[in-house]
């Protein structure tokens, strides 16, 4: 469970890990939304500069990336073997039965194999440079304006923060019931299926009832201390645009001016 | 001297069918300025009343009267400001995401302003002397330094009681005594009162009364030197003896000791003393 990347936090003081979460979460939206505006080379030649400043701007090295990449494989080569055999072409460099490869389907396939890659890099970025409290945080800035229309916003920062913080202490309960049943001669992963799913309850019932009894002693904990709900409440932690947040906000803009550009003078 | 903390025929009951209460009449008071110990067997209803002061239970019947004040739906809230509790198990208390939002917690809770806050949980957090730890996780901390914490997130809050609900009993030797150091540096500097629920009689040694309890009610309040001095009682209330009790006791056939509670700095001279001659 230590292999886990998503949302793993590097620490760091780049350029990208001083930017605020807030200005870092849309531009991410903004970018997954600007790829699909790339029709050709040069479009993608953008985006794929665009990426890789921001690869070499977050200061970390790039194996991080291609870990984020691995469990991504799998999808990424069936969908872009499935582009390759599939798209109808005219030019046909290879042809058996009914699977043609054209070049159009070759570079249509490359397209979409960069596509891929490209969020799941810029993703990266985002997670491995910004601590998942920070990310919470941004979130719940992010989605004040939905107060107007009656969303818990506070209530849903709090929950996230909460269980962002229980994660590793939640970890540490699995490894332990695990190691608890082990020793009392229980056997994971072994058998077939059904077996194998059977042997999950022993973890899993007393993961639930201690995680009850967490929550219980969490709650009055947070009673004793004051909590009232969302309202006159003050914040300690406070989220800062900078001047940079700005820029990287343009940039964005730019991109996709750039593209959409490109695309109408074609 | 005032009290600050008045308990009157405390009963209460965790489901309606249950026979016996699980206080059956508790009251007390607690001067200002004073460390008590409450001490008893599991399920002698320790918890129940630490709780029951703070206004976290419901159907309570008899009174709670907090610095002159009797608790009620109306200012539990407000009185609760008065009082910082520590609890048992340092992971579930442990609200923020890193120390100091935790010890952040309690304040953003009474709209304190940030610059403020800012300032005060960097005093708190060098008072438990956990300064350096200020950005960590909880993950990474262990159980005394998440207690120390805790604690600082209380000081934090300017409270008049703390109430320690077995705050040390998952915690090892070293841990322990460091709550019960920075516990006894806190109490000095604001004259705080320390009501403390604990299972650990030297830490009982401590405070300065004792109140025992048993089957939901009070059945001894004394002085430690008092209540340990005499000892064949201890045992048959099913609690232990201190440990230089227990080591006067082995030893008073040969030395010739006193029939009164020793201390380990009493003991220690009237040891030597006797050895010299």
């Amino acid at each position: 469970m230590q292999n886990m990347l998503m949302g793993r936090y590097i620490p760091g003081n780049s350029l990208i890990h001083r930017l605020d979460p807030r200005s870092k979460l849309l531009v991410m939206f903004i970018f997954v939304i600007v790829i699909f505006f790339a029709h050709d080379w040069l479009g993608y030649l953008l985006l794929i500069l665009y990426t890789f400043a921001g690869v070499l701007l977050s200061g970390i090295s790039i194996s991080y990336f291609l870990k984020g990449l691995r469990p991504m494989i799998g999808l990424i080569l069936f969908t872009v073997i499935f582009q390759m055999l599939f798209t109808p072409g005219e030019h046909i460099v290879f042809q058996f039965w009914i699977l043609k490869i054209s070049t159009e389907s070759l570079i249509n396939a490359l397209y979409i194999f960069f596509r891929f890659v490209l969020i799941i890099f810029m993703s990266t970025v985002l997670t491995l440079t910004t601590p998942p409290l920070t990310l919470a945080d941004g979130i719940e800035t992010g989605l004040a304006p939905l107060k107007k229309i009656k969303v818990p916003v506070h209530e849903l920062g709090l929950m996230l923060s909460i269980s962002l913080r229980f994660i590793p202490t939640l970890m540490d309960d699995t490894t332990m019931i695990m190691n608890a049943q082990k020793a009392r001669g229980m056997d994971f992963g072994e058998g077939n299926l059904l077996q194998k799913v059977r042997s999950i309850i022993p973890i899993l019932i007393p993961l639930f009832v201690s995680s009850f009894r967490r929550a219980e002693d969490l709650a009055v904990a947070m009673e004793s201390r004051g909590y009232q709900g969302g309202d006159g409440r003050s914040k300690y932690r406070q989220l800062k645009w900078s001047k940079n947040d700005f820029v990287l906000l343009l940039s964005i803009f730019i991109l996709a001016a750039l593209l959409l550009m490109w695309n109408a003078f074609k | 001297m005032n009290k600050i903390l008045e308990v009157e025929n405390l009963t209460f009951k965790y489901e309606e069918e249950q026979e016996m209460p699980t206080l059956d009449g508790v009251s007390f008071a607690v001067h200002a300025g004073e460390w008590v110990s409450i001490i008893g067997q599991n399920g002698s209803g320790k918890s129940t009343t630490a709780r029951a002061i703070d206004g976290l239970l419901e159907n309570v019947s008899g009174s709670i009267k907090i610095d002159g004040e009797i608790l009620s739906s109306e200012n539990v809230w407000a009185l609760r400001q008065k009082i910082g509790m520590v609890f048992q198990n340092p992971d579930n208390q442990f609200v923020g995401a890193t120390v100091e939002d935790d010890v952040a917690f309690g304040m953003e809770n009474q709209g304190i302003p940030r610059e403020e806050m800012i300032l005060r949980v960097d005093q708190a957090l060098k008072q438990v002397n956990m300064l350096e730890f200020k950005g960590k996780e909880p993950a990474r901390l262990s159980g005394g330094q998440k207690q120390r914490v805790a604690i600082a997130g209380i000081i934090a809050l300017r409270p008049e009681i703390i109430i320690l609900d077995e705050a040390t009993s998952m915690l090892d030797p070293t841990g322990r005594a460091e709550i019960m150091r920075v516990i006894r540096e806190i109490k000095a500097e604001y004259n705080l009162t320390v009501l403390s629920i604990t299972h650990d009689l030297d830490e009982a040694t401590l405070s300065d009364r004792v109140l025992v309890m048993r089957a939901g009610k009070i059945i001894k309040s004394a002085k430690p030197e008092e209540l340990f001095g005499s000892g064949e009682d201890m045992v048959n209330i099913g609690l232990d003896m201190p440990f230089t009790s227990s080591l006067a006791e082995d030893l008073r056939a040969n030395f010739n000791l006193p029939e009164k509670y020793l201390n380990e700095e009493e003991l220690a001279d009237i040891l030597a003393e006797r050895l010299r001659k």
